[in-house]
């Protein structure tokens, strides 16, 4: 009986995140008794499979097939079934990153399984583990068990364990070649939209608005906040996709990942996509009229109120303290 | 071209949430509701791939309540040209892969050309049904769909996928495939007087098929209010200016920026 866990890779060059995979494999496996190996799906002999081998795994496979040299659900499904029934694992454990949500929930219904994802924390009662999700864009926890036999599939968020905590040892390296059936969709080469031209990762002091600021016009009362504070603007992306600020001020999964000094939420309520991108600001304000808004569990100063009434207030205070 | 987007029913985004009874979902029967966002974008695509192309059937289809037709009629609404609404009023009490069956049995005779999704609800947030769905129903699937090239629309499809931190990534894909829709892949036209007038002409066909059990679902045990993680410092106490007043006090002499 084993775990599995997913390292993801582009062209053999590790996404971090599969570290704190590692370590919730990892720390499942010790509370079950239960030895972890890494599965690399490439089309070559990865070269990550060496680096991956340093630490605390029984096993790490590299699922070998020409046609997974560059990422495609396809493809990554086909491999993770034929690991899956070659090796029985009692649990496949993955970071709930945008890839693993590609093809993750395909595997597991292709096996006749369920995928329990974007988990926050597990568990254990006795040997039978309690998943918990946030719901409801981070207003609600949920805990959630799984029926039926194992396999076991889980996701777990961004940020649910820390990278840095992967024990290290040493583990056997093996290939297996897997059988990949028809890829029916043809990938083009990844790329990056241009570069931002806004880097808010430098930002001392970042002034965000969302969905709370109402209109474009009144992108101007969180832009006199800013000014008097020598802050960034930002945003959350219904704001972004509106169009009221370029996208190149998305503070989020999808966007940009900041940690600034001071962070100053405007009529954000704190979506999970948001907060991944934020929550490592020294000092976190909020200010919010819904008093409920997932933003305030994570905020350091929390104003409930109506933001068109505290800005301006803000601004000439502001202005008066700096004389 | 015949496209379904899947559009679900999910609590207003500034609702009040009340934790139900048995602690197993929220207490619906109050609160307000509203298309899940990103199926809106789903729909949205879907009008304006018909128009690009000059042809085709965009059908809307809703698993959910009764309460849940207003989806279906604000769709329609909106240009839509005919909707399923599949009945359950449990709808939150299913697994994914149970919505995804009970969807796929619903909407497999239609043979549609493309599927469209929002990428999640707002609700469960599952993320699942889309991925699951293009499985049983044997086709290929994308997801976070961020752009489709209408340039060529004769025969492949193809597509931006959003990756993460500013990447993207261009596919490929032959028809039939089901497509997951982002947020924010286009405007949303609002509906005209004249839509909503033609939509009360337009047929919403009802089905209340039984629902699988499924062997190996997930189950919500229980929902509650998150722990906190942090100490948080609540100013003004409903004031939002005095709250403006002490909260620069705290930026003079404990956060130290002024």
């Amino acid at each position: 009986m084993s775990i599995l866990v997913f390292i993801e890779h582009k062209d053999c060059t590790l996404n971090k995140i599969s570290l704190e995979a590692i370590v919730a494999a990892q720390s499942i496996g010790k509370e079950l008794g239960l030895k972890v190996s890494a599965v690399i799906p490439c089309d070559k002999d990865c070269a990550l499979a060496q680096e991956i081998s340093q630490y605390d795994l029984e096993r790490v496979i590299v699922a070998k097939n020409e046609k997974l040299n560059i990422y495609t659900p396809d493809g990554y499904a086909d491999a993770w079934q034929r690991i899956i029934e070659k090796t029985n694992p009692q649990f496949v454990v993955m970071a709930h990153t945008y890839q693993v949500r590609d093809f993750a929930p395909k595997v597991a219904a292709r096996l006749g399984k369920e995928l329990v994802g974007d988990c926050i924390r597990y568990t254990n009662d006795g040997g039978k583990l309690t998943f918990t999700r946030r719901i409801f864009l981070g207003k609600l926890d949920a805990d959630v068990t799984v029926e039926g036999d194992a396999p076991y599939f889980v996701t777990f968020q961004s940020g649910a364990f820390r990278g840095d905590n992967a024990e290290k040892g040493t583990a056997q390296t093996e290939t297996i070649e897997v059988e990949v059936g028809e890829i029916r969709m043809s990938p083009e080469e990844p790329f990056q939209e241009a570069k931002a031209s806004v880097d808010l990762s430098k930002s001392g002091i970042i002034v965000a608005v969302g969905r709370g600021i109402k209109s474009q016009e009144n992108i101007a009362v969180a832009q006199q906040l800013a000014d008097v504070l020598g802050a960034d603007l930002a945003a959350s992306r219904p704001i972004c996709d509106a169009e009221w600020l370029p996208i190149d001020r998305q503070i989020g999964s999808s966007g940009q990942t900041v940690a600034p000094k001071v962070y100053i939420a405007l009529g954000i309520s704190g979506a999970i996509q948001h907060i991944v991108g934020m929550k490592n600001a020294g000092t976190i304000i909020a200010i919010n009229k819904d008093k409920e808004a997932p933003i305030f569990d994570i905020a350091d100063y929390g104003i409930v109120g109506d933001l068109f009434e505290a800005v301006p207030t803000l601004v000439e205070e502001i202005k008066k303290a700096k004389g | 071209m015949k496209i379904i987007v899947l559009m679900k029913q999910v609590a207003n985004k500034d609702a009040v949430l009340r934790i139900g009874r048995d602690e197993k979902w929220i207490d619906e029967s109050e609160i307000s509701h509203q298309t899940n966002e990103s199926d809106g974008y789903a729909l949205e695509e879907a009008l304006r791939l018909k128009e690009a192309k000059g042809e085709g059937e965009v059908i809307v289809c809703t698993l959910g309540a009764q309460s849940a037709k207003t989806v279906l009629k604000d769709a329609l609404a909106r240009g839509a040209d005919r909707a399923i609404h599949i009945i359950n009023e449990n709808e939150n009490r299913l697994s994914p892969h149970q919505i995804a069956k009970t969807i796929a049995d619903a909407i497999r005779d239609e043979n549609a050309d493309l599927v469209f999704t929002g990428l999640q609800s707002d609700d469960a947030s599952y993320g699942q049904t889309g991925v699951i769905l293009a499985e049983l129903l044997g086709i290929p699937h994308a997801t976070i769909v961020i752009e489709v090239d209408h340039s060529n629309l004769n025969g492949n499809l193809r597509l931006k996928r959003e990756l993460e931190s500013g990447w993207y990534q261009w596919f490929t894909y032959k028809l039939p495939a089901l497509l997951t829709i982002q947020s924010g892949i286009s405007q949303i036209r609002y509906a005209s007087l004249k839509g909503i007038m033609a939509a009360k002409k337009k047929e919403i066909r009802e089905v209340s098929p039984s629902i699988e059990n499924f062997a190996a679902a997930q189950h919500i045990d229980k929902v509650y209010l998150p722990l906190k993680t942090k100490q948080t410092q609540m100013l003004g106490d409903g004031d939002a200016k005095r709250g403006a007043v002490e909260l620069v006090e705290k930026l003079r002499t404990e956060v130290r920026v002024l």
